[in-house]
C-alpha cells in the first residue's frame, strides 16, 4: 500500500475539488451544478478518508459518514427545489433564473425585469 | 432635588398629545403643551432656589448607563451656573414661544403633531443641557437633531420642506461623525466621559492628543451651530413653521454647539490651536454670512443669515478665551432673535403668508404692536447702548483686542453689517409705502403678549442678567479693559450702519439699485450666497449619487467574468467592470465571485502564513 | 475511554434546549397529516412553547456549564448568550408568521418544523466546540432555511431564491468543509482547542501555509453565511424572493449564529494566526460596510434595501472581529442582540404592510404610514433609528462598542472609516421615515389591516427589547464581557 503516498490523495482531491467548482461554475444544467457540488463534497471525502488512513485512526472515516448524510439531505431538499423551479419555469437553464437582481433603469428599460418597476427619486 | 423632573415634563407632554392629541381638543393640548413647559420651567426656578447659589456642580446619580471593565458611564444630570443660564434660556424663552405657536399655528393642519414634536424638542434640549457627561449630551444632541428635522419638514407638501428637513440631517451627522470621534477619543485616554472626570485630567494630557479632540468636537459644533463650512443647512431650516425658527433655529438647538465648546472649555485652554481654530471658524462664518444677510429679500433668510453670523460671533468669544462673553451673547441673542423671528411672524401672519420684504413696506401703522416690538429687537442686535445685544457684542469685541486687534476689526466691521441688515429689513417691512396686496391685521394677544415679553428682555437683558459675573468662577477670568474707545467705535460702526440702511431705503430708495448696477459681479456673488449650495452640489452630492448609480449598479447582463469567460477582452472593460459585475442577477456570476473571493483569502492566508 | 462515548444524563441535560425543539419538530412532522386545517394556528401556539421551554432550558442548563459527548459540544456562556439569541429570533419569527401564513394560505406544520429545525441547528453550531459539529449544525440550519426560502411553491420569486441560495450555500459550504478536511490532516483533531495547541506546538513543518489555506477557505463558509464581502452577493436576491418572515429569519438566526461560530473559530483555533488572518477580516468589514450602504442608497425594493442594510451590518460585526478581543468579542454578542431586535421588527412592518402576495415592497409604498396607522409607524420608527444607530436605541450602544473594541486595539482607520459609513447609511433609512411622516397616504397605506396580536407582539417586544438595549444596556453587555474569553 506504501505505493501511493498520500500527496497524492490529496492531489487527487484538490483537483476534484476544483473540478467541481469549475463544473458550478461554466455548467448551465442546475442539475449538473448541483452534481458538482457533490462532487466537492465528494473530493472533501477523499481528503478526510486518505487522512484517516494515513494517521490510522478511525475518525476521519466517521466523519466522511456525517458528510455523506448530510450531503444525502442536501440531494433531497435540493431536487425537491429544483423540481419547483422546474414546475414554474419549464427550464433548467441556470441563467434563466435571474429576475431578481438590482435595477439599473434609464440605459436599458427594456431588461427590466417583470416584477418591479423602478424610479430612484 | 429631582433634577428628572425638568426634561419628564414635556416628555409627558409629548407622549399625551402625541398618543390622545388627535382627538383631543385644542384647549386640552394647549394646556398639555403650555403646561409642560411651565411645569419645567417653574421646576428649574424651584431647584435653583433649592441649590442657594450653586457655588458647586451638584450631580444627580441616576443608573449605571455602561459598566465595561474599568470604563463606566452613568445616566448622570448635573447643575453648574452654566447649566442654569441654559436652562433658565431653554425654558423660559421656550415657554415665550409655546405660548406664541397657539396664536400662530391656529389655523394650521397638524396641530396636535407640532406641539407633540415641540415637546419632544424640549424634552432632549433639556436633557443635553442637564447632562453630567458627554454620552447623555450626546443623546440630547442627537436628540434635538431629530425633532428639528422632523419640525423643519411639518409642511410635508411642500417638497422644498421635506427636502430642507433631509438636508439638515444629513449635515448634521458630517458634525455628528467628528462629535462621536471626539467622544472615544475621550473615551480611550481619559477612561471616563463624565465631564468632572474628564476635565480634572486635562492638564498634563499632550497637546496633540487636546488638540486633535478640540477640533473633532468643533466639527460636531460647526454642525449644530451652523458654522462654516457646515451652515448651509440653516437658512433652509426656515422651511419649517416659525415658531420653530425661533426657538430651534434662533434660541436654544443651534446654540448648543457653543454650549459645547464652553462646556469644554477646559479642553480648549489646553488646546491653543483648536482654540485658535474656534475663533478663525466663528469670525470667517459671522463676517461671510453677514454679507450673505445684506441682499436677501425673503424676511425669515435675513435673520437665518443674522442668526449664522451671530453663532459666528459666539465662536469668537469662545475662541478668544472669553466663554462667558460667548454664554452671554448666547442669552441675549435668544432674547432678541427669538423676538426677531416671532416678529417676523407675526408679519408674515398679518401678510397671510408674504416672506418677501419688497412686498411688504408701510406696516408701522398697520401693525404697531409688531412694529414697536421688532424695533426693540433690531437695537439690540445692531448693539446699540444699553440693550442687551450692545453688552454681549462689545464684551467679545473687547476679548477679541486682547487676542489680537485685527479680529477685532473684523469684528466690528460684522456689526455694521449687521446693524445694516436688521434695519434693512425693518425699514422695507415697516416703512415707505405699501406695496403689497393683502390687508395686514394686527396679531391676537396671544401672540403679542410673547413679543412684548421679549421685547422687553432685549431691551433691559443686558443690564438684568449680568451673566459673566454670574459664570466667573466656571471659566478663567477674561482680562478687563476699559478701552472706551474701543466701545465707541465698535458703537459708531454700528449706527452708521444703521444710519446707511436709512439712507438706502427711507431717504434715497433709488440707491441701492444703481449700486447694484455699479458692482453687479459682487452683487451677483453674493445674492446667490457665494454659490455654496451650488458648489457642494456639484463637488459632493452628485459625485456620490451618480458614482454609485452609474458605477456600482449599471450592471444588469454580461459582465466582466462572462466576459472573461468567453475570452473576451477582460481589458476593455476594466476595473470599473468589476464592480458592474455585482448583482447582475445571476446564479453564475455570484459563483465566480465566491471563487474569486477564495482564491484572494486562500492566496493571502498563504503568504501570511508563510510569514509566520 | 469507551465508557466516556456512552453520554452521562448531565450531558444529556446539556443538549436540553436542542431535544425539546427536535422533539417537537419531530411531531409536528407526523401530526401534520393528521390534523385538519381547523387546527391551523397550533403548530404556532406549541412553537412559541416549546421555543420558550427552550430558552429556559438553555437559561437553566448554563447553571451547570461544561463539555458534553466528548467534548465536542460546550455549553458555556458564550454558547448560553447565542441559543438565547436564536430562539429568541425564532419567537420573533413565528409572531408574525400566523398572519403570514394565513394571508398567503400557506401550510402551517411543515413551515413551523423547518423554522424550528433550523432553530436545532443554529443551537447546535453555536454550541459546538468542534470542526465537525459544527459543519453539522451548519447544515441542519442551512438545509431547513433553503426550503423555508421557498416555502411558497407557486411563488417564482420565491422559487428562485431558494435555488440561489441553497446552490451558492452548498457551494460555500464545500470550502468551508474543505477547510475542516484540511485543519484535521494537519492537526490531527477537529478540536478547536486542540487545533490551536497544534498550531501553537509549532511541530506542523510545512503546515503553516495549509493552516492559512484551511483558514481561508472557512472564512469563504462562514463569510457566506453572514453575508460579509465579498461572500455577500446572494444576500439581496434571497431576502427579496424569500416570504418576509423567513427573511427576517434569515437575517438574524443564521447569520447571529454564523458570526458566533466565526468568532469561536478565529478567536480559538486561529488566535495564534490572527495576525495573518486580521488584515483580511479588516478588508472584508470595510467592504461590507461601504457596499452594504452605498447599494442600499439607490434600492427601492424595501427588502433589498433592508438586505443590503444587513450587509452593511454584518460589515460592522467584522470591524468586532478584526478588533481581535475580549472585548470585541463582547461587542459583537451585543450587537447580534440588538441587531436582531431591530431588523426582525423592522421586517415585520414590511410584512403587515406588504399585502397579499407582497404587492407592496416598494419605499414609497410607506407613503403616509405615519396618518395612517400611527403605532406601527412610531414603533418602526424605532427600529429605524436603532439601525441609524441614534443613542437610547440598542443600535447606537451596538456600534458604540464595536468602535470602541476597534480603537482599544488601533484600528483608527477603521473605526473612522466605519463612523463615516454609518452617517452615510442614515440617508437610506431617513428615506422611509420622510414616506411615513412627510407623504399622503398611497395606496399601500390606504389599504393595511388592521394590526392581529401575533404582528402587534411582532413589533412591540422587539422594540421594547431595542429601547432596553439602549437604556440599560449594562445588563446584556456585562454577561456578554463575562462569557467573550474563550481562552483561558
Amino acid at each position: 500500500m506504501n505505493a501511493v503516498p498520500l500527496s497524492w490523495y490529496l492531489t487527487l482531491s484538490g483537483v476534484l475539488f476544483t473540478l467541481g467548482a469549475a463544473g458550478f461554475l461554466f455548467r448551465r444544467n442546475i442539475i449538473t451544478v448541483f452534481m458538482s457540488i457533490e462532487l466537492m463534497l465528494n473530493a472533501v471525502n477523499l481528503s478526510f478518508i486518505s487522512f484517516s488512513y494515513a494517521f490510522r485512526r478511525v475518525d476521519g472515516q466517521i466523519f466522511t459518514f456525517f458528510v455523506m448524510v448530510v450531503a444525502a439531505a442536501e440531494a433531497a431538499v435540493g431536487l425537491a427545489i429544483i423540481l419547483t423551479v422546474f414546475k414554474n419555469r419549464n427550464t433548467l437553464n441556470i441563467d434563466d433564473l435571474n429576475s431578481m437582481k438590482d435595477e439599473y433603469q434609464p440605459a436599458q428599460p427594456e431588461e427590466a425585469s417583470e416584477t418591479a418597476p423602478v424610479s430612484v427619486p | 432635588m429631582q433634577l428628572w423632573l425638568i426634561p419628564a415634563f414635556p416628555l409627558a407632554g409629548f407622549l399625551i398629545n402625541g398618543l390622545l392629541g388627535r382627538r383631543a381638543s385644542k384647549g386640552f393640548i394647549n394646556a398639555v403643551a403650555i403646561g409642560s413647559v411651565l411645569l419645567s420651567f417653574a421646576w428649574v426656578l424651584k431647584t435653583i432656589m433649592g441649590l442657594g447659589d450653586v457655588s458647586s456642580r451638584y450631580v444627580e446619580h441616576y443608573f449605571t448607563w455602561i459598566q465595561s471593565g474599568a470604563l463606566q458611564v452613568n445616566f448622570d444630570f448635573a447643575v453648574d451656573r452654566l447649566t442654569v443660564v441654559m436652562l433658565l434660556v431653554v425654558t423660559g424663552v421656550g415657554a415665550l414661544i409655546h405660548i406664541y405657536s397657539v396664536g400662530y399655528m391656529g389655523h394650521e393642519g397638524g396641530y396636535y403633531r407640532f406641539f407633540a414634536y415641540l415637546n419632544l424638542f424640549m424634552f432632549f434640549m433639556l436633557t443635553l443641557v442637564l447632562a453630567a457627561n458627554y454620552l447623555v449630551l450626546f443623546v440630547g444632541w442627537e436628540g434635538v437633531g431629530l425633532c428639528s428635522y422632523l419640525l423643519i419638514g411639518f409642511y410635508f407638501l411642500r417638497q422644498s420642506a421635506t427636502n430642507a428637513g433631509n438636508k439638515a440631517f444629513i449635515v448634521n451627522r458630517i458634525g455628528d461623525f467628528g462629535f462621536s470621534l471626539a467622544i472615544f477619543l475621550v473615551f480611550l485616554n481619559f477612561g471616563t466621559l463624565d465631564f468632572g472626570g474628564v476635565f480634572a485630567n486635562v492638564p498634563g494630557k499632550p497637546e496633540t492628543l487636546l488638540n486633535t479632540i478640540g477640533l473633532l468636537l468643533l466639527v460636531g459644533a460647526c454642525g449644530k451651530s451652523a458654522q462654516i463650512p457646515l451652515y448651509v443647512w440653516l437658512p433652509d431650516a426656515m422651511e419649517g413653521p416659525t415658531p420653530v425658527s425661533a426657538l430651534i433655529h434662533a434660541a436654544t438647538m443651534v446654540t448648543a454647539g457653543v454650549y459645547m465648546v464652553a462646556r469644554s472649555n477646559v479642553i480648549y485652554i489646553h488646546a491653543p490651536v483648536a482654540q485658535e481654530a474656534v475663533a478663525l471658524i466663528g469670525l470667517a462664518t459671522a463676517f461671510f454670512s453677514a454679507t450673505i444677510g445684506l441682499l436677501q429679500n425673503d424676511i425669515k433668510k435675513i435673520f437665518a443669515y443674522s442668526t449664522v453670523s451671530q453663532l459666528g460671533y459666539m465662536f469668537v468669544g469662545a475662541g478668544v478665551g472669553a466663554f462667558s462673553a460667548g454664554i452671554y451673547h448666547l442669552v441675549t441673542h435668544a432674547f432678541f432673535k427669538a423676538l426677531l423671528f416671532l416678529g417676523s411672524g407675526s408679519v408674515i401672519h398679518a401678510l397671510s403668508g408674504e416672506q418677501d420684504v419688497r412686498r411688504m413696506g408701510g406696516l408701522a401703522k398697520k401693525i404697531p404692536w409688531t412694529f414697536w416690538t421688532m424695533l426693540c429687537a433690531a437695537v439690540a442686535i445692531a448693539g446699540v447702548p444699553p440693550f442687551s445685544g450692545f453688552y454681549s457684542k462689545d464684551m467679545i469685541l473687547a476679548a477679541a483686542y486682547q487676542r489680537a486687534p485685527w479680529i477685532y476689526w473684523v469684528g466690528a466691521i460684522t456689526a455694521g453689517l449687521t446693524a445694516f441688515y436688521v434695519f434693512r429689513a425693518i425699514f422695507l417691512a415697516f416703512f415707505g409705502a405699501y406695496r403689497g396686496h393683502e390687508h395686514p391685521h394686527e396679531s391676537p394677544p396671544v401672540m403679542i403678549l410673547p413679543l412684548a415679553a421679549l421685547a422687553f428682555l432685549s431691551l433691559a437683558g443686558g443690564f438684568l442678567f449680568d451673566v459673566p459675573q454670574f459664570l466667573e468662577r466656571l471659566f478663567p477670568p477674561i482680562e478687563e479693559s476699559h478701552d472706551v474707545t474701543l466701545v465707541a467705535v465698535s458703537v459708531a460702526i454700528g449706527l452708521a450702519g444703521i444710519g446707511l440702511a436709512a439712507l438706502f431705503y427711507v431717504v434715497k430708495p433709488s440707491l441701492p439699485d444703481s449700486l447694484a448696477a455699479s458692482f453687479s459681479g459682487v452683487y451677483k456673488l453674493i445674492y446667490n450666497k457665494y454659490f455654496v449650495d451650488e458648489i457642494y452640489d456639484a463637488a459632493v452630492v452628485k459625485p456620490v449619487v451618480n458614482g454609485s448609480r452609474s458605477l456600482l449598479w449599471k450592471g444588469v447582463d454580461v459582465g466582466l467574468i462572462d466576459a472573461g469567460v468567453n475570452g473576451l477582452g477582460w481589458s476593455a472593460r476594466g476595473i470599473g467592470g468589476i464592480l458592474r459585475l455585482l448583482q447582475s442577477g445571476s446564479i453564475r456570476s455570484y459563483a465566480t465571485w465566491v471563487v474569486f473571493g477564495s482564491v484572494v483569502l486562500m492566496v493571502a492566508m498563504a503568504m501570511a502564513g508563510g510569514v509566520r | 475511554m469507551y465508557a466516556s462515548l456512552v453520554p452521562t444524563s448531565a450531558e444529556m441535560i446539556r443538549f436540553l434546549p436542542e431535544l425539546i425543539l427536535t422533539v417537537v419538530a419531530t411531531l409536528f412532522m407526523v401530526l401534520d397529516p393528521l390534523l385538519g386545517r381547523q387546527s391551523r394556528h397550533v403548530y404556532g401556539h406549541f412553537s412559541i412553547l416549546a421555543l420558550l421551554g427552550a430558552m429556559a432550558a438553555a437559561v437553566y442548563v448554563y447553571r451547570d456549564p461544561g463539555a458534553a459527548f466528548s467534548g465536542m459540544l460546550m455549553v458555556d456562556g458564550f454558547a448560553t448568550f447565542f441559543r438565547v439569541v436564536v430562539i429568541g429570533v425564532g419567537i420573533l419569527t413565528v409572531l408574525p408568521s400566523y398572519r403570514y401564513l394565513d394571508r398567503e394560505d400557506a401550510e402551517t406544520g411543515e413551515y413551523h418544523a423547518l423554522l424550528l429545525f433550523s432553530i436545532v441547528g443554529q443551537c447546535v453550531m453555536v454550541t459546538a466546540n468542534e470542526l465537525i459539529m459544527i459543519f453539522i449544525g451548519l447544515e441542519i440550519s442551512s438545509i431547513a432555511s433553503y426550503v423555508l426560502a421557498g416555502y411558497l411553491r407557486d411563488d417564482r420569486r420565491a422559487n428562485e431564491a431558494a435555488l440561489k441560495y441553497f446552490l451558492l450555500g452548498s457551494f460555500a459550504t464545500a470550502f468551508f468543509l474543505y477547510g475542516v478536511a484540511l485543519i484535521y490532516g494537519m492537526t490531527g483533531s477537529t478540536n478547536l482547542a486542540t487545533v490551536r495547541r497544534a498550531i501553537l506546538g509549532g511541530s506542523l513543518g510545512s503546515a503553516p501555509i495549509f493552516i492559512g489555506v484551511a483558514a481561508a477557505l472557512m472564512f469563504v463558509g462562514l463569510g457566506f453565511k453572514v453575508s460579509g464581502a465579498p461572500f455577500q452577493i446572494w444576500a439581496p436576491d434571497v431576502y427579496q424572493g424569500a416570504p418576509t418572515p423567513v427573511a427576517a429569519f434569515l437575517s438574524a438566526g443564521p447569520k447571529a449564529a454564523a458570526f458566533a461560530i466565526f468568532l469561536r473559530i478565529f478567536l480559538t483555533a486561529f488566535q495564534p494566526i490572527g495576525p495573518g488572518w486580521e488584515p483580511l477580516v479588516w478588508v472584508s468589514a470595510l467592504a461590507s460596510m461601504t457596499l452594504g450602504n452605498f447599494a442600499a442608497l439607490t434600492q427601492s425594493n424595501i427588502k433589498r434595501l433592508l438586505a443590503y442594510s444587513s450587509i452593511a451590518h454584518a460589515g460592522y460585526v467584522l470591524v468586532a472581529l478584526a478588533a481581535r478581543s475580549n472585548v470585541g468579542t463582547a461587542a459583537a454578542m451585543f450587537y447580534m442582540a440588538a441587531y436582531a431586535f431591530m431588523n426582525i421588527g423592522a421586517f415585520a412592518v414590511v410584512s403587515h404592510l406588504s399585502g397579499k402576495g407582497e404587492r407592496y415592497l416598494k419605499v414609497e409604498d410607506f407613503a403616509g404610514l405615519g396618518a395612517k396607522q400611527p403605532g406601527t409607524a412610531a414603533l418602526l420608527s424605532i427600529f429605524l433609528l436603532s439601525l441609524i444607530g441614534v443613542p437610547l436605541t440598542g443600535g447606537f450602544f451596538g456600534k458604540f462598542y464595536i468602535f470602541k473594541a476597534a480603537l482599544d486595539s488601533h484600528l483608527v482607520w477603521l473605526t473612522v472609516l466605519g463612523l463615516l459609513n454609518s452617517a452615510v447609511a442614515a440617508y437610506y433609512y431617513l428615506r422611509i421615515l420622510v414616506m411615513m411622516y412627510m407623504r399622503e397616504p398611497g395606496e399601500a397605506a390606504s389599504r393595511i389591516q388592521p394590526l392581529t396580536p401575533g404582528l402587534r407582539a411582532a413589533l412591540v417586544l422587539p422594540a421594547l427589547g431595542t429601547l432596553v438595549l439602549g437604556i440599560f444596556p449594562g445588563w446584556v453587555l456585562d454577561f456578554a464581557g463575562r462569557s467573550s474569553v474563550f481562552v483561558r
